[in-house]
């Protein structure tokens, strides 16, 4: 759940997922569920010349299984308040897990 | 320090905070500082630097190539199912 609150906090904001493919794609965030399946916005296919086919794309809903990374703007992530999330996820697994 | 560790994961809490190595599908490599991680590897670092090898076959003698492609990115979600291993980075470079 850790990383569906964290992305739930990305929604009307700008990331760049990179699929396995390799399609880079840039868009604003719409909406996010739990398999971190991700809707996006006034998207942009940011390596066109290996997917020219997708041009033409303004939304697009991306499977989260598919997807390699997503880079988001440093400024957008509170480092000291998601570590403590981390932290915090890490012991109530552990504690459901005993 | 690494006296209640007992579960794989445990090693991954203490290197939040910490620059850590990532070796991906796909002959990837990441170098970054952790900042949250949860049971499928699914990770957070900061200033990152990717390391990916390809395959280039030279035009003339077919020979191939093996080029590192090095880019950075400041902050990234990488998704656990590429993940391999995750390791302390190597003092080499």
């Amino acid at each position: 759940m850790l990383f569906f609150s964290f992305f739930k906090t990305f929604i009307g904001k700008t990331v760049t997922v990179e699929l396995k493919n390799d399609v880079i794609i840039r868009g604003k965030v719409h909406s996010v569920d739990q398999y971190l399946n991700i809707k996006l916005e006034d998207i942009e296919i940011l390596n066109i010349e290996s997917c020219p086919q997708l041009m033409t794309l303004k939304n697009s809903f991306i499977r989260g299984s598919v997807i390699r990374y997503i880079q988001v703007y440093a400024i957008d992530v509170d480092c000291e308040m998601l570590q403590e999330a981390a932290r915090r996820e890490y012991k109530e697994l552990k504690k459901v897990a005993k | 320090m690494a006296g209640n560790v007992e579960q794989p994961l445990d090693l991954i809490l203490l290197a939040l905070d910490e620059e850590i190595l990532v070796k991906l599908r796909g002959d990837r490599e990441l170098r970054g500082k952790l900042q949250a991680f949860d049971q499928h590897m699914n990770l957070v670092l900061s200033d990152v630097e990717e390391t990916a090898l390809k395959v280039e076959v030279d035009n003339e003698t077919g020979e191939e190539l093996i080029k590192s492609v090095k880019r950075k990115m400041p902050m990234l979600f990488v998704r656990g199912d590429g993940v391999i291993l995750v390791a302390p980075p190597l003092r080499t470079a």
